[in-house]
């Protein structure tokens, strides 16, 4: 078999093996005819005579070796190649519209394979969850606490390791330059639940784990090499993180990455079994299931472990253990993958989809261009019929051109793909999870050979449905003289046509609805004023350095005193935490209102808590509502005071006004707050989020949350200037923070206008997208409405000609060709409204302050539409009323 | 004897003779089957050639370039060991259909009545 396989290929020299033997046969014939004794002439005659007919020998001999359907195939191919080779202009643009078309939907594909479809770079990663939690009467999902995590470890039935991790700031000194690095803490379970080795090195050990342990690290493979240049004898030293020498036990492997997290340090929790307590909602956790194991029995599994953990550990001081009880959490265990992935499944989806429409349009484009090309060689087609081709052998050929351009377009498309992958990579949306793993994989390759396959069977169809069985007759007789074009053979183009206008005007509402979504967004009040003058940096002031709160506040307030003497600097503050940081959700909690009763099991609103430095308000630009911003003073001395958005302050007490002189505090433990101010609403969840409700505090504080005295040694600097963003204003920012304390690094600066861009990312990705795959779709569908019109217009070149001749006015024969076109666009416009209106409802979710109906939008695109369909209408139609009456008679 | 031979017998044939003559080019099993046959089995070229082919295909014979007695490059055909079986049992086939046919031939079956 694989020889005659092979024999489709080596035609060549398998003929030539053969007639090397019949030569050879000849010649010994030649011999015995000579030794009988006939004359050399007279032998050679006689030997031919008994060899019989080479020709019919070769042939018989050639179609054992080859296997006939193959070697069809070979032939149609190269009859393809040589017909396509024959009209490189057609050819070119066929193969560069779909180049485009597949090239755009392959790279597409790539993003949703590498984002949404490929396992998480673990082993075995779909047995791996993540283990969040539900509370009665909150939609919010709350992530794990110690009390929990310690009671699922040991009680669990369906688990193969459960962990906790969190992720934050931590300082790394004593080394030539102080540096704030993205620190990883993990109970001992997480890396071998996630079944990561690391690459030099030990894992952490429950002991490593365990309090009072001496203090361990592990780096990552980046951390390693930018910081250490991949010195393998750092394992084995210490790394003084946080003011702590901690022994360097390992090296992560170069491909970890956890969860899509930059993560540069990883040490262990050594959580304290015996200091736990109900409550602290606040560690993500993740598990592994055991084999066989099904999502349904490990949530029933923790279902019921929750009574076991609410009974096993003691309340938090001035809490009551009835309290927890009233309202127990309820496990919401979801595959790892998810968490990782979030929401941008429907906006990749939609993007998929309206790439899928473009690539519709292309076909379509394509097969109106071959069914032209087609229609050019009928007469060669015919007589080839008439001569025997059989109807399979002329449908074979065409359908070979047609899969073979498909062919060159994938080939050139994946290139563009490539092309294009790196401008996602490198222009994507930052909040695009898991770009790192997005590559042309072989499922990419797989997928994109499919789809060039069907979109060459689909656009090869029609040609062949129409001219693979040519009526002989009409077509030799057509190939003559015609004065107009036949309605029949018009029919095809222009439903094609049609079908593109309707494709184009749901990608143009779709790119138009994203367009006013972008547009809502921008009007939306962020709550700050011009974002792009306000710079936003970390300062991390060790804890170890500067163990006691007030020092580390006296610091701070060092530190904005240097830097409100920066030059340009209007106004500067802190905070704990930036507006828009996507650290700020999922740790809201509950605030407590004075006089305000929950019956038991009545859910309590969660509010986001902020801590921060007076002056914060006026450099960001939000507005005071009512009463006044905080002092110094309240800060040093400990004041009771708070200040509330306008919407906490409206939920709670009606109005702004009517919040000041309220009282609320954190937690049964703690002493009142009197509400001092009420400021703007800002957007802290994005701009297509409500704002939420938020309680702001002093960045120093006794008796919060049952804390002695709360401080916030890592802070983000809010400095507005106009100079924010630029490298001599942040060099001069480092030289202010370093005359305070040498050792403390600037971390994660960035202008709030980044952090404003970036969570509008997801929103303008997708606009772009969609706007190439409209406007593609636009020039696309005017090309066809050109080229259906044009035709028209050379076909009755003739019939222009007598009836100009007649006396027609050019206005009366241009309107006519102007109308035909509009005819087309019309109904193409008709099917593509009633098709968007369907089509976009997918999209209702990515859309902000606009329906998947908004009338504008519609009538806008359908006007654009309508326009371009006009103009590509009016060329041909000019041409056809310029017609020189003579001239076209004569051609004609 | 007919010129057409049955598929069957002519690759038996031609792996007899291989076997009895041990490696040959094609003209010269073209001869042999010739002269065994006594000059009633002149073989078409274009019969020869596929079958030897087809022979090749189905792993019973290979072939090697070589040089003939008078100093020319031809193609030497010999048998494989997958080939000495085929013979077995080609053979025995054959047998039992010569056997079956002599039966009719020499004592046509009868209608009973």
């Amino acid at each position: 078999m694989v020889r005659r396989l092979l024999g489709v290929f080596r035609r060549r020299r398998l003929d030539r093996e053969l007639a090397g033997e019949l030569e050879f046969h000849l010649e010994q014939l030649e011999a015995e005819h000579r030794a009988r004794g006939l004359s050399p002439d007279a032998a050679r005659r006689a030997a031919r005579l008994d060899i019989g007919g080479v020709a019919q020998v070769t042939e018989e001999y050639r179609d054992r070796q080859r296997i006939p359907l193959l070697d069809t195939a070979w032939r149609n191919l190269r009859f393809a190649i040589r017909s396509l080779a024959r009209t490189p202009g057609v050819t070119a643009a066929v193969a560069i519209t779909l180049a485009l078309g597949i090239g755009a939907n392959a790279a597409i594909f790539a993003v949703v394979n590498g984002v949404l479809l490929k396992p998480l770079p673990f082993p075995d990663a779909d047995a791996l969850v993540a283990v969040n939690h539900g509370m009665t009467g909150t939609a919010d999902e709350l992530p794990s606490a110690p009390y929990l995590y310690f009671t699922y470890r040991e009680e669990n039935r369906t688990l193969d390791g459960i962990g906790l991790w969190r992720i934050r700031a931590a300082n790394i000194t004593g080394r030539d330059r102080p540096e704030q690095v993205r620190a990883l803490y993990v109970t001992s379970e997480i890396l071998p639940v996630l079944g990561i080795n690391p690459l030099l090195g030990r894992r952490f050990s429950q002991q490593d784990d365990s309090p009072n342990a001496p203090p361990t690290v592990l780096l990552t493979y980046g951390y390693w090499q930018r910081r250490f240049g991949g010195d393998p004898s750092i394992v084995g030293g210490t790394l003084v993180v946080d003011g702590r020498a901690q022994d360097v036990i390992g090296i992560m492997p170069r491909g970890f990455s956890f969860l899509d997290n930059q993560v540069d340090v990883i040490a262990p929790f050594q959580l304290d079994r015996s200091q736990v307590t109900l409550g602290r909602y606040v560690f993500p956790s993740l598990a592994r299931l055991r084999a066989g194991v099904t999502l349904a029995e490990a949530s029933a599994d923790i279902t019921r472990m929750v009574p076991l953990a609410l009974a096993r550990f003691p309340p938090p001081p001035g809490y009551t253990r009835d309290r927890f009880a009233a309202r127990p959490v309820t496990p919401r265990l979801m595959p790892l993958k998810d968490t990782v992935v979030g929401g941008v499944g429907g906006m990749l989806w939609v993007v998929m989809g309206a790439l899928a429409l473009l690539l519709l349009i292309a076909c379509a484009n394509v097969a109106n261009l071959l069914l032209v090309r087609t229609e050019a060689r009928q007469r060669e087609l015919a007589i080839r019929a008439a001569l025997g081709a059989s109807r399979a052998r002329i449908a074979g050929e065409l359908l070979a051109e047609s899969v073979l351009l498909a062919l060159i377009g994938a080939a050139l498309g994946l290139w563009l793909a490539h092309q294009a992958l790196q401008a996602v990579r490198a222009f994507g949306p930052e909040n695009l999870p898991r770009i790192g793993e997005i590559t042309i994989d072989p499922l990419v390759l797989l997928f994109t050979l499919v789809l060039s396959l069907l979109s060459g069977i689909l656009f090869g169809l029609l040609p062949i449905l129409r001219y693979a069985n040519p009526k002989l007759a009409i077509a030799l007789r057509t190939g003559g003289r015609t004065m107009s074009d036949s309605p029949d053979r018009h029919r095809a183009r222009a439903l094609l046509v049609t079908i593109q206008v309707a494709i184009a005007l749901v990608l143009l509402v779709s790119s138009g609805l994203m367009l006013r979504t972008f547009q809502a967004l921008s009007h939306v009040d962020p709550g700050f004023v011009r974002p792009e003058e306000v710079q936003l940096a970390r300062i991390t002031i060790p804890f170890g350095d500067v163990p006691e709160p007030e020092r580390a506040t006296r610091m701070q307030q060092d530190i904005l005193s240097r830097l409100s003497a920066v030059p340009g600097v209007v106004s500067a503050a802190f905070a704990d935490i930036a507006p828009l940081d996507p650290a700020n959700g999922g740790s809201d909690t509950v605030l407590f209102v004075d006089g305000r009763t929950y019956a038991p099991g009545q859910a309590r609103p969660l509010r986001r808590f902020e801590f921060i430095s007076p002056r914060l308000f006026q450099t960001l630009g939000t507005p005071i509502v009512a009463g006044r911003d905080l002092a110094w003073a309240d800060l040093y001395d400990k004041r009771l005071v708070a200040l509330v958005s306008e919407n906490l302050a409206r939920d709670e007490w009606q109005s702004a006004a009517a919040a000041l002189g309220k009282r609320v505090r954190a937690s049964p433990a703690d002493p009142w707050r009197e509400v001092v101010g009420v400021v703007g609403n800002v957007h802290d969840n994005g701009m297509h989020l409500d704002a939420p409700r938020i309680a702001y505090f002093p960045s120093l504080m006794d008796r919060f949350w049952g804390t002695p005295t709360l401080s916030f040694q890592s802070a983000t600097f809010v400095i507005r200037s106009s100079r924010a963003g630029t490298e001599g204003f942040l060099h001069d920012l480092q030289a202010a923070v370093r005359a305070v304390n040498s050792n403390l690094p600037v971390a994660e600066a960035r202008t709030l206008h980044d952090a404003y861009e970036k969570s509008m990312a997801g929103t303008s990705f997708t606009l772009v997208l969609l706007a190439m795959a409209g406007g593609m779709g636009l020039l696309l569908g005017a090309i066809g409405i050109y080229g259906v019109i044009a035709y028209v217009v050379s076909q009755r070149a003739g019939e222009i000609g007598v009836r100009l001749a007649l006396g027609a006015q050019p206005g009366q024969v241009r309107r006519q060709f102007v109308r035909e076109g509009l005819m087309l666009t019309a109904a193409g416009v008709a099917a593509g409204l009633v098709a968007a209106a369907v089509l976009t409802r997918v999209m209702s979710s990515l859309l902000f302050g606009t329906s998947s109906l908004d009338p504008l939008t519609y009538s806008l695109t359908t006007l654009v539409l309508i326009l371009v369909a006009l103009a590509a209408a009016y060329l041909p139609a000019r041409r056809a009323s310029r017609n020189d009456p003579v001239e076209a008679l004569r051609a004609g | 004897m007919a010129k057409q031979v049955l598929q069957g017998t002519l690759d038996l044939m031609v792996l007899r003779t291989l076997e009895t003559m041990g490696p040959q080019h094609g003209f010269g099993l073209a001869k042999r089957i010739l002269q065994v046959s006594q000059g009633l089995l002149d073989l078409n070229q274009g019969t020869l050639y596929p079958a030897l082919l087809r022979l090749e295909q189905r792993g019973w014979i290979k072939w090697r370039w070589a040089t003939s007695d008078n100093n020319r490059r031809a193609k030497m055909y010999e048998l494989t060991a997958r080939g000495r079986k085929q013979i077995a049992r080609e053979a025995a086939s054959w047998e039992r259909t010569v056997s079956v046919m002599d039966r009719f031939l020499r004592h046509p079956a009868r209608s009973e009545k």
